[in-house]
């Protein structure tokens, strides 16, 4: 099993298109933070502008913290699409090539082999959300600073002292990992029903856009289906950055706000992943390899 | 009938008179005792209940330097302040001379008697419209101040003493302050949950800060530098 994950991880790792969603990471974090960089405060005017009509705000408002939050935002929605490119190919692009019915001649069972590359989309997706926390949180820290976090809502506003951040970060992107690897489990298993990349690449990719279009939309009749959609709990992450408050409004440091529904979105992306993995192995094992 | 109008008139005015110059003397009293400062460097806690808040307890410094420099600092972090009332400082109301004291009755503030004083300020270009002070006479301190200004609207402050009362300085103050709407576009904060209002309850429409004052550093001669 080890050695067929070290060979799943070779072949994606040997492909040139496997860099191109590092890249792609990297660019658009280094333009979000030199455009912060630039002309942030007029950003930061435009956010406090109803917050600064009763209120001097005072300190370093557009630190790492708050720039990592922004960049997560903006980019979590389109990253699952870079995330696509490389699950949604790992067993069409073998059977594009006709390599599928040769790697299943090895002495390996067909369930080995599944779980194998299934693993090695994991950890790449698991690699490229690393190399994102480096850049959008540790390169931000170091560019704007730290300070306590603002969390602007549409109805709130939410401090979060400095020292009870990183923690915070740490969830959140242990949630995002889960999200990423819903989206890298449906590719995958889309990815068993064609015998060429561009198809489940494609179908994962309209799926996530609809999905999201639909769990983002604010109409009424799409609000019943919102929870059957896994966009929808895909950006429970933010839950991590709002805080409880006491019966004398004062927030409490460690706490989060709706934990459980957090939590029950983590246990649905979660449900999601094994579902998609098992239903992987299952038609895996009973296909009829032809390529 | 003359002679009674003028005798009632007369006693109205002298009436009026005294009572003007109690006031006026129990304010002057006041302000010698809060003369006493020079400047101060005060430590606390702040904690602020605004309904579209959620911010924790922080500590906070005090800087004040006669005759009206006065300042609130976060320790550490970020600082959301209200604009008018925490800036507002009893001895920098009274120095000078430049307001018509007018005494206004008597009432209780959390079980204290207190003397009612208005003070309308001669300035016309004064931002500050109106002051009410509730003064404990006993001990010659101010324990509530409601004040209107042109540009901050209302806000009420009230104070309780304690160790450093013989200054007039207070233990704690309670600012309560009138807030505007806060409102951003879901589009603009990119949220596409529809739950999103505060789940603690708004107790009202006003904002409150309240500092709790652990010690004070009086007359050290501090640097302008702090009010900067």
């Amino acid at each position: 099993m080890w050695k067929l994950l070290q060979i799943e991880l070779f072949k994606i790792f040997k492909r040139p298109r496997t860099y191109i969603s590092f890249v792609a990471v990297a660019a658009l974090v280094s333009i979000i933070q030199f455009g912060l960089k630039v002309d942030g405060k007029m950003y930061v005017d435009f956010m406090l502008r109803d917050l600064s009509a009763s209120f001097n705000i005072e300190g370093n408002v557009l630190n790492g913290y708050l720039v990592c939050y922004i960049i997560l935002q903006l980019l979590l929605v389109h990253v699952p699409l870079l995330i696509t490119l490389i699950a949604a190919d790992l067993i069409s692009g073998e059977a594009n090539m006709g390599t599928l019915r040769l790697l299943l001649t090895k002495p390996v069972s067909r369930t080995e082999v599944i779980l194998a590359k299934f693993l090695a989309a994991a950890i790449y997706t698991f690699l490229l959300l690393i190399f994102m926390a480096i850049l959008a949180l540790f390169v931000s820290m170091a560019i704007f600073g730290t300070d306590d976090m603002l969390n602007l809502k549409s109805g709130y506003v939410v401090q979060l002292k400095s020292n009870d951040i990183f923690w915070r970060y740490i969830c959140a992107f242990c949630f995002a990992a889960l999200a990423m690897l819903t989206v890298a489990s449906l590719g995958f298993f889309l990815s068993l029903f064609a015998e060429n990349s561009i198809g489940p690449i494609v179908a994962t990719m309209s799926v996530i856009v609809v999905f999201t279009i639909l769990s983002t939309l604010d109409i009424p009749i799409f609000n019943a289906i919102k929870p059957y959609l896994f966009t929808t709990h895909m950006i429970g992450w933010k839950g991590f950055f709002d805080v409880k408050v006491n019966n004398d409004n004062e927030a409490i440091i460690g706490s989060v706000q709706n934990l459980d529904k957090v939590l029950q979105a983590a246990g649905i992306l979660a449900l999601h992943i094994f579902g998609l993995l098992l239903a992987s192995v299952l038609v895996f094992r009973k296909k009829d390899i032809l390529s | 009938m003359k002679k009674i109008i003028f005798v009632f008139l007369s006693s109205l005015i002298c009436h009026f008179s005294t009572s003007a110059q109690d006031v006026n003397s129990l304010i002057k009293k006041v302000r010698s005792k809060l003369d006493k400062v020079n400047d101060y460097i005060a430590e606390g806690k702040m904690k602020t209940d605004v309904a579209f808040i959620k911010a924790p307890v922080g500590k906070v410094k005090v800087f004040y330097k006669r005759p009206d420099k006065f300042t609130v600092k976060r320790d550490k972090g970020i600082s959301i302040l209200p604009k008018s009332g925490v800036s507002f400082n009893m001895s920098s109301v009274l120095s000078g001379d430049n307001y018509t004291a007018i005494p206004s009755g008597e009432s209780t503030v959390g079980g204290d008697k207190v003397k009612l004083v208005k003070l309308l300020p001669n300035d016309d270009n004064s931002d500050v419209v109106l002051t009410t002070l509730y003064i404990d006479e006993a001990n010659l301190l101010i324990k509530k101040a409601n004040t209107t200004t042109r540009e901050n609207g209302t806000f009420e402050m009230e104070m309780s003493y304690g160790k450093y009362a013989s200054y007039g300085l207070p233990d704690r103050v309670i600012f309560a302050f009138n807030t505007k709407e806060y409102k951003l576009p879901k589009g603009v904060t990119l949220e596409f949950d529809t739950d999103d209002t505060p789940k603690h309850s708004v107790k009202n429409k006003k904002g409150r800060v309240e500092i709790i004052y652990s010690s004070y550093v009086i007359n050290k001669n501090i640097s302008d530098m702090e009010f900067k």
